[in-house]
């Protein structure tokens, strides 16, 4: 039997595997390489950058929830500078693929972002972060507001240039992800990744007040997989020759499975590294030997398979 | 490799040991060869419940002793109180089970390397990894003072065995059920002053950390605490269980309890700010 092209593409960036960190699940990437070569999946996306280092929200920033939990933590990170000094750096030293992932307060603050990137040698990808839930004014949830995500976009788009693939990150809290997606194409990003997290919250019965330091955090895990998937699948329908970079909940190759059908083109993977940290090369191995066990000879023929018209068979 | 947790490894371990001491079990965990780089003060990650559980997030267990046995090499001791759903499925695995763990995690307690005066401090079962650092400082030939307390005498842990690696041993509860009447921290100033002591080991409740190094700011004494805060993964990615510590140039930072503790030193964390928002 023939070999299996495992190998996809975001705009014009080729990647040897579909699996990929989630931003803010893999922090820059050092932690991971203690327990599997980076090199192997892939991408790294890192934690979203912002310009200057940020101590995030106050703690408690964790709540287990059933299949899943929500996080609250703020986009703590170095900055830009310290990022670009250490973290990037160390990562083109490992010779992995990095996708950089970024967040602003204001749409200047993306585009200043953008042009501290352009240029820099070793990024695949720039993750355009406009939806992290995790902010003291929602006004700052960008995707949630058509207009302020397509300045957003337009702004890092005009900045970069037209080499490097922009990729949206999207919310899934917003009433027609379908008109956001749109929105964000047409300003200018060449594919979106779907979902950030849901905005939830835990109320501690001990102390009868909300949970987080933060009150509000983000819920991730498998209980909220089908929400990821109803909403690749609604994009795929709508723009299905946009590249989509799907992520939320997925534990399993059997779950990348899932979102690839629903047109994905990729797959990161997020809480479940927390759980296990080998999980992405369970799931990229896992995810081979479907794709093989189902007839696929690569895994652009999976790509948005579950639209197929009723009549065709396989 | 980038260094971080640079001797851990993740595996399916068998349980071979699986006792109720008190109100806590003792499990121990057979890890073989990796045994030898765990040190006191590092803990273990635990996935629990099993493949089809609703709990995504590993479990953080100090580890509190190691051994080695012909039977079954190189083990971990785990001191686990049955307090949430997953230390309860813990508690409730029968010896010959695997689980799958990651270790040896986060920093372990600074040794010296002269012969130093230790005063070891644990708060209920927080006493667990005190008593395999005890043997250590024995074997480097520092003298071993210990405190342990509880709110009761249920609480305390305090095994037969580990008290041979002491010089004295005092136990407080706060309802005198157990030991002397009153809380762990009443004597420490005076013990300190006493006995001469060099370092200060504690593990224990966030408040009881606090306390201590409360205590402690007036003098010249190092003061190693083992921080409690929640994770999600043990090891460094979630930034969930961070914690505000001053570096040498008086800069405050969120830094992770999993990576940069649970080791920590006292006098760097900036207890006020624990659980508050911190502007860089």
């Amino acid at each position: 039997m023939s070999q299996l092209d495992f190998s996809t593409t975001l705009g014009n960036a080729w990647f040897p595997t579909p699996i990929f960190t989630a931003s803010g699940c893999a922090s820059s990437g050092k932690e991971l390489a203690q327990f599997f070569d980076l090199r192997d999946m892939g991408a790294i996306v890192t934690k979203s950058i912002m310009t200057k280092p940020r101590a995030g929200r106050a703690t408690p920033r964790m709540a287990e929830t059933p299949s899943g939990m929500l996080n609250s933590i703020g986009l703590q990170g170095p900055g830009i500078d310290a990022f670009l000094a250490n973290d990037l750096t160390w990562l083109v030293e490992q010779k992995a693929r990095i996708i950089v992932s970024i967040a602003g307060e204001t749409a200047e603050e993306f585009a200043s972002l953008a042009r501290r990137l352009r240029g820099v040698a070793g990024i695949s990808a720039l993750e355009v972060n406009i939806s992290c839930p995790n902010v003291e004014n929602r006004g700052m949830v960008f995707a949630c507001h058509l207009e302020s995500a397509q300045t957003v976009i337009e702004g890092v788009r005009r900045t970069i240039g037209g080499d490097l693939p922009i990729i949206a990150k999207l919310s899934p809290d917003v009433t027609d992800i379908v008109s956001i997606a749109r929105g964000v194409i047409d300003a200018g990003a060449d594919g979106l990744a779907l979902i950030n997290t849901v905005l939830g919250m835990v109320i501690n019965p001990n102390t009868m007040r909300p949970h987080l330091g933060g009150r509000t955090g983000g819920l991730s895990g498998p209980a909220i997989r089908p929400i990821a998937v109803r909403a690749i699948y609604q994009v795929h329908e709508a723009l299905p020759k946009v590249p989509i970079l799907g992520m939320g909940g997925v534990s399993s190759g059997a779950d990348a499975f899932e979102l690839i059908l629903a047109g994905a083109s990729g797959v990161s993977v997020g809480t479940a590294s927390f759980g296990n940290p080998t999980a992405i090369m369970k799931i990229q191995n896992e995810l081979r030997q479907i794709l093989t066990d189902k007839g696929f000879s690569s895994l652009r023929e999976a790509v948005g398979f579950a639209h197929r018209p009723e009549s065709s068979v396989r | 490799m980038a260094g971080i947790n640079r001797s851990a490894a993740q595996l399916l371990a068998t349980i071979v040991g699986n006792k109720k001491v008190g109100q806590y079990h003792q499990i121990l965990i057979s890890v073989g060869d990796l045994v030898s780089q765990c040190k006191p003060g590092n803990f273990v990650a635990i996935s629990v419940g099993g493949p089809s559980s609703k709990m995504v997030l590993r479990r953080a267990f100090a580890i509190s002793r190691t051994t080695t046995s012909p039977q079954f090499g190189g083990a971990i001791e785990l001191i686990v109180a049955p307090h949430g759903s997953g230390s309860t499925w813990l508690c409730g695995l029968a010896e010959g089970e695997q689980i799958d763990i990651t270790l040896p995690l986060g920093t372990a307690f600074g040794i010296p390397t002269t012969n130093v005066n230790a005063l070891l401090v644990g708060g209920g079962y927080g006493s667990a990894p005190l008593f395999g650092l005890a043997e250590v400082l024995k074997e480097r030939g520092c003298r071993v003072d210990m405190l342990l307390g509880a709110s009761t005498g249920a609480k305390i842990y305090a095994p037969l065995e580990g008290k041979r690696s002491v010089n004295s041993l005092r136990i407080f509860t706060e309802d005198g059920s157990m030991g002397e009447t009153g809380r762990i921290t009443s004597p420490i100033a005076q013990l300190v002053s006493e006995l001469q002591i060099d370092v200060v080991y504690s593990c224990g409740p966030m408040a009881m950390l606090k306390a201590i190094s409360d205590i402690l700011g007036s003098t010249d004494v190092v003061h190693q605490c083992a921080v409690e805060e929640a994770m999600a993964c043990g090891i460094g990615i979630c930034m969930t269980c961070v914690l505000p510590v001053k570096d040498e140039t008086g800069k405050i930072n969120n830094l992770r309890s999993c990576i940069d503790g649970p080791v920590m030193d006292g006098a760097a964390i900036e207890w006020d700010l624990v659980g508050k928002t911190l502007v860089l």
